[in-house]
Formats: C-alpha cells, structure tokens, sequence
C-alpha cells in the first residue's frame, strides 16, 4: 500500500481501527460462549444448576454475539474503510460514524446483559427485547447515512461492486429489522410479537433466512471483491458476472425463508415456492465465488507464501460448499431427513466457521498493518499458525455434525415390522454423543486460532506505535 | 381453511414470475454486446483504488447451471401448488401425502395387529413376539412419562409394581390407555385448618404405613375424616376415583412428611392423556398386554 501518493484524500479511519479491535475481541467472546455450549450439549453437568448459565439462554448470547458482534464489527470495519478507498473520498458525518461504534458496542453490552438474565423476545437470531430493538434502529440508521453520505460524496465516477453489495446489505437489514421486530410492549424487559400464529413464522424465517442472505452473505460478499483482488495484486475476474450475479442474488434470496418450515403449518403454496427459489439461488450464489477464486488465478503461486490469501480462498471454498449444501436442504425430500438434525447444525457452521469467519480473519490480517502503518503482521508464522487451526477445527465441527445429523435422521425414522419406531429419542440421542466431543473439540481449535490472531494482533499494533511515532501522528 | 382471494393469488404468480423472468432477462442483457463495451477479456477503464475488472463473459457451465435450475422450478411449480391458489398439475397437497402415507402404513402393519386382536390379553402378555411388539409401543408412547423400564418418576405412577391408581385388571387398564385419566387432589388447607392441624393430619397419614410424624397422629385422625370421602377410612383408597392407598408406603408424589404437608395444602392434578386418537384400538390391545405383564 503505498501512502506517499499527493492525490489520496485524507482518510478517517478512527472508527474503522475501533471496529477492527473489536472484531477480534467480540470473536473470541462470542466463539468462548459457543464452546461451552458446545460442552453443555456434550456434559449437561456444566451448566452448575445456574439459570444464567443454561444453555437455553447462552445459545442465543452465542448467536447474537458471533453474527452481530463479530461479524457486525467485521462488516462496519470494512465497509467503512472500503467505501472511502473506493470513492475516493474521506468518510461523510465522521461523528456520527462514531457514535455507530458506541451506539453498536452498547447494543451488545445490551445482549451480553439481557440475554443471560432471560430477557427474551423468543425470535431466533432477533432475540433482544424492544428497548434494545430501538436503539438497534437507531444505530442502523446512522450508519446507512455514513456509508450512504460517503457514496453520494464519491470522486469517481462509478460505484465499485462491494460497494453494491455493502449497500443492499445496509438497506435489506434495515427492512428486515424493523418488519420482523413489531412487537407490543407489556413491560420494559417484555414484548409480545406484532403477528400472530403462521404467519409470525413466516415472518420469523424470512428474516431468519435473509439475516444469512444479506448479513453474513451480501456483506461479507462486499468484504471479498475488496480484499481478495487487492491482496493478490490482481484484476477483478469478470465484471458482467458480478452484475448478474448481485442482482440475481439479492433478489431471489427474499423467497428463501419458507424452507425453513417445510411440512409445517405454513400453507403448502408457500412452501413449494421457497424451494423452488432456494434452488434457483444457487447460481447466483456461486457467482461470487467464481469471481473471487478466479481472481486469484495468474497469482496462484502467492498462496504458497501467503496464508492471509489463503485463508481467502478457503473462505471461498467453504461459501461453495455450503450455498450447495443449502439448497440441496431446501429441497423437501432431503429436508424430511435433515430437518431438526445437527445437520442444520453442521451447514451453518460450515457458512460461519467456513466463510464468514475466514474471509473475515483474511480481512483483518490485511487491515492492520494497512491501518497502523505497518509492512505486515508481527508474525506470518502465527498466521500459518492460525490457519491450520481454523481449518482443521471447521473440518471436525462439520463432519462431526453430518455424521451426528444423518445418524439421528435415520434413527428417528427407523420403523419395525410393526409399524412403530426402532429407537426412542434418547437411543439416538446417545449416538450422538462422540460427535458432540468431537464438535466441541473443533470448536475449541477454532477459539484457540483467534488467541493466537489477538496475540499477533497486539505485538503489531504496539510495535507500530513504538517503531514509527510519525505515522500514529498522521490524521488518518 | 381460507382460500385465497384472486387479488392475492395473482400478485404471488406476478411477482414470483417477475423475478425469475428478470433473472433471464439479466442473463440477456450481460451477455450481448453492447456498444461501449471493451474487447472480452480486456480490463474495463475505470479503477477503484488500484482494482481493475475483466470484462470476461460468464462461464459456460454456470450459465447451464442457472437455466436448468430455473427450468426446474418451472416445472416444478407446475406439477406442485406454489404460484398462488393454483393448485398444480400432480393436485398434490401435503395433506393427502400423509393420508396417503398413513394408508399404505395401516394396510402393511395393521395385519399383526389384527391377528392379535384375537388373542386374549391374558394370553398375549405370555406371548413374547406380542411382548416385544408391545414395548415398543410403549417406548415410542408411554416411555416419556413412564420411563423405558415403566418405573415411572414423581408424579407418574410406576407400572411395574402391583399397586394401581385405577386397578390392574385388564380391562382397566385398558379403558385408562384409551381414555386417559385426571386424578386431582382438591387443596385441604382451609378444610383441615392452621398449619398445626395439617402436620396432625400429616402425622395419621404417616402413621397409615407405620411411621411417625412431628404432629399430633391422634388429633390428626379425627380431622381425617375429611380425606375419608375418597381414601376410605382407613386410608385403603379407592380405585373408582383413582384416591391412593394411603397405607402401602408407595407414593405418587413422595411421601416425606414435607411432601405429605404439600400434598394437603396445595392438592395434587395428574392427567394422563387419552391414546384412543393416536392408537387404534388393536395397538392398544397390544400395549394393555404389555403393561398388564409388567406387573405379573
């Protein structure tokens, strides 16, 4: 990266190294409380008899933290440095770019409070009680005017694809929030759901599914077309297919939530579309991942010395299998057996362990020494370290969570001669156990390579500070 | 259920077309040529921040990919319903796949079933195909309260023991599978008195089964009166209303003087549910024998 050129504009990347920080801090809290859960389901002992340390109330702590702390963090940090560098152009209303980070740090403040108290609104992913529901908005909104203002405010002429993708991400977020958060408030720490029965599902799941769709899929998207050709120094594959693919992908993933309630109370009409669209969804899908992976080819001999790139293109690889993982779930016939599994549990992983979490470990291993002036990492060795860490810790929680899934949804449907059902629930329950070790395990490989990314993390910004006290003074 | 209003079901069938038609209609669009476009394979002119793009087309087999998924779902919304209130070519609904599944399953397992249909209970309960048969129907219905060996839990009656709520003999238990039952104990607080009074009581109910409370077992006796209506006088029960036998030291709730003075101060409601919906009448026939071998 070179700083020395007279035309760059003088960037504001105050709010983008607070969020690079905390993207690692808020990694290894919210992958820690996935741990123990993941300890709980293997020894049910551990949750000593304490309500607050149930597993019914840390598995939400867990989601909210990784999806909106971790990757939130990710996603502000990288849209807001991406979009300035894109455009050209310093950030628009840098305090109320600030006051996103501190508004953001205390919505999670909120959750790492209300959620173990078990303050609830029930809705999976979308858990956090109405007060915080609008601070939420708030915060959102703010954003949207930051990153927005900065794209209006743009010395090029054209808006360059993750910005695209940051901003369907930015819009479809806000509508997701606010449509699927109607609630009435009985108390200051209770609401109840503005809709009511099937369609509360419905509701609940079109928002479930897009919070994947454009949250951990459109923005990280963003995150990639940045990134990757900017790391490996190459052009862009294809410009047309990034046009088709955007489109393509915004729009069909808005039908994808009805099959996450196959053979349920939702009308039969609703379900068939769902998983007709989810199955359309897949070429648009692996749009982005072509374009990613054949942007590094000409440069495949970097992977060999670079393991921030690789952690790229596993990211990628990871994207692949699981958006083919995904409809082929969506489809009913393969959904009747996985539906209700560790399966599901298996192919979210492999999209958050696999994808998001990687391409956002790949991101800020770029962003730092970018941000503190740095030639690179305190250590390359720690990084190779941290791959190998990541990967094999992916491969064990998702392979052990097919085994477990498909194990338990053949048990499940296993009939005697005389009709009845071969295992009781807990007889497949029992089976699952070894898994559950082994998933625990993965996990814990995964949480210990983000020790190891803090680590680095720390001597390269503490070494920055020491070694070149006049880049710390720059303004940017 | 309601059907859909016409209003409803064309907009679903537009917008849902809309969106796939405008998938091709993209496809299109990026793959013909258009005046300004740069050589394929040649960089476009503008830059981002060093990043440049290739104008490559889309790859052929991704492209194969897109048109046959979307191929499928065009037949697939016209063989099932999805496009709105059209019902679809195959009239499909996941309300006769069950029937139909329910069907097929009745007239492959119903046949054992009937043939036990005529075999008296006391006979199946020797019959250990018939036993095996009826365990699982235990452990796929009965198990969750019960528990798979039937030894039951607090407030779920163990069935392995000869002590019954209802009565043992076969065509009891029978009617208890097929009906269910609602065994309540009303609250005694306000009959009985202060809570003096109820530990007395608490201490006749213990000395039924030979033990010693706190309270006075004397003074207690006289107030127990009020419990005799459904345990008996002398605390035997009665099967008929599903009052335990005081007097066996086997207890549905525990009989620790706490609980006993629980019992009487809040009173008991123990439901079983009715299986005659979920059951037909042979299974049952079936799982009677099963039950009523545990305690032989």
């Amino acid at each position: 990266m070179s700083n020395s050129d007279l035309t760059t504009p003088q960037y504001d990347f105050a709010v983008v190294k607070q969020f690079t920080v905390m993207t690692i801090v808020w990694g290894i809290v919210g992958m820690l409380v996935g741990v123990i859960i993941a300890a709980q389901l293997a020894w049910p002992a551990l949750n000593f008899d304490l309500p607050w340390l149930t597993y019914g109330r840390l598995r939400p702590l867990h989601t909210n933290a990784v999806i909106f702390a971790f990757g939130g963090s990710a996603l502000f940090a990288c849209s807001l440095y991406v979009v300035q560098r894109t455009c050209q152009t310093t950030l628009f209303a840098p305090k109320l770019a600030a006051f996103v980070f501190w508004g953001w740090q205390l919505v999670i403040v909120g959750a790492v409070v209300t959620l173990p108290l078990g303050f609830t609104s029930a809705k999976e992913y979308a858990e956090l009680e109405w007060p915080i529901d609008i601070l939420i908005t708030i915060v959102w909104v703010s954003y949207a005017v930051v990153f927005f203002g900065t794209i209006v405010k743009r010395t090029t002429s054209h808006i360059y694809v993750a910005n695209w993708f940051f901003g369907a991400f930015i819009i479809c977020i806000a509508l997701l929030h606010v449509v699927n958060s109607m609630e009435v408030p009985v108390t200051l720490w209770k609401s109840y759901s503005a809709y009511s029965g099937a369609t509360d599902a419905m509701i609940q799941w079109w928002y479930g599914h897009n919070a994947v769709g454009f949250f951990l899929t459109a923005g990280f998207l963003g995150m990639m077309y940045y990134f990757i050709p900017k790391r490996a120094e190459r052009p862009v594959y294809s410009y047309r297919l990034s046009i088709v693919h955007f489109w393509a992908l915004i729009s069909l993933y808005m039908w994808a939530g009805p099959h996450h309630l196959h053979y349920t109370a939702l009308p039969d009409w609703t379900q068939s579309l769902g998983m007709a669209f989810s199955l359309i969804l897949l070429a648009p899908s692996w749009g982005g991942m072509i374009n990613g992976v054949m942007t590094l080819s000409g440069a495949w001999e970097k992977l060999r010395d670079d393991p921030v790139l690789r952690f790229m293109v596993v990211a990628l690889s990871f994207y692949g299998m699981s958006t083919f993982e995904g409809p082929m779930m969506a489809i009913k016939t393969v959904n009747a057996l996985s539906h209700y599994t560790d399966w599901t549990v298996g192919h979210v992983h492999s999209g958050a362990l696999g994808w998001v979490a990687m391409i956002t470990i790949g991101c800020v291993y770029c962003l730092i020494p970018w941000l503190w002036h740095t030639k690179e990492m305190y250590s390359v060795k720690l990084i190779n370290m941290h791959f190998w860490m990541a990967t094999i810790g992916t491969v064990l929680y998702i392979a052990s969570m097919w085994v477990a899934g498909i194990t338990q949804g053949l048990m499940w449907r296993a009939i005697n001669d005389d009709g009845t059902l071969t295992y009781t629930f807990v007889e497949a329950l029992k089976a699952t156990y070894p898994y559950y070790i082994i998933r625990w395990v993965g996990g814990l490989m995964f949480l210990g390579g983000m020790f190891v990314m803090a680590y680095n993390a720390w001597k390269t910004i503490r070494g920055a500070g020491q070694t070149s006290t006049d880049a710390a003074a720059q303004p940017a | 259920m309601n059907e859909m209003s016409n209003f409803w079901s064309g907009w679903i069938t537009f917008i849902a077309l809309l969106n796939i038609f405008g998938c091709l209609w993209i496809l299109w669009w990026t793959r013909r040529r258009h005046d300004d476009d740069v050589a394929e394979g040649e960089e476009l002119h503008h830059s981002f921040d060093g990043i440049v793009e290739y104008n490559n087309p889309l790859p052929q087999w991704w492209l194969m990919m897109f048109y046959g998924t979307i191929v499928f779902a065009f037949i697939y919304l016209a063989l099932y319903p999805g496009l709105g209130s059209y019902k679809g070519a195959l009239g499909w609904t996941s309300v006769n796949q069950w029937e139909h599944e329910m069907e097929k399953a009745d007239n492959r397992f119903d046949r054992i079933f009937e043939d036990y249909a005529s075999i008296s209970i006391e006979d199946l309960a020797k019959d250990p195909e018939a036993i095996k048969v009826g365990q699982r129907l235990f452990g796929n219905n009965c198990a969750l309260c019960h528990g798979s060996d039937a030894h039951g839990a607090v407030g779920f009656p163990n069935l392995t023991d000869t002590d019954w709520l209802y009565g043992g003999k076969v065509d009891t238990i029978k009617t208890t599978i097929t009906n269910g039952r609602n065994g309540n104990m009303p609250t005694m607080a306000a009959a009985v008195g202060d809570a003096a009074a109820i530990k007395d009581v608490a201490a006749h109910v213990l000395s039924l089964s030979g033990r010693t409370g706190s309270g006075d077992a004397a003074t207690g006796k006289e107030k127990f009166a009020l419990c005799a209506a459904c345990h008996g006088k002398e605390g035997k029960g009665n099967q008929m209303l599903g009052a335990p036998n005081l007097t066996d030291n086997v207890w549905l709730y525990g009989g620790d003087e706490a609980t006993i003075i629980e019992t009487i101060n809040k009173g008991r409601s123990g439901a079983m549910p009715a299986f005659k919906a979920q059951l037909s009448e042979e299974k049952i026939h079936v799982l009677t024998a099963y039950v009523y071998s545990l305690s032989k």
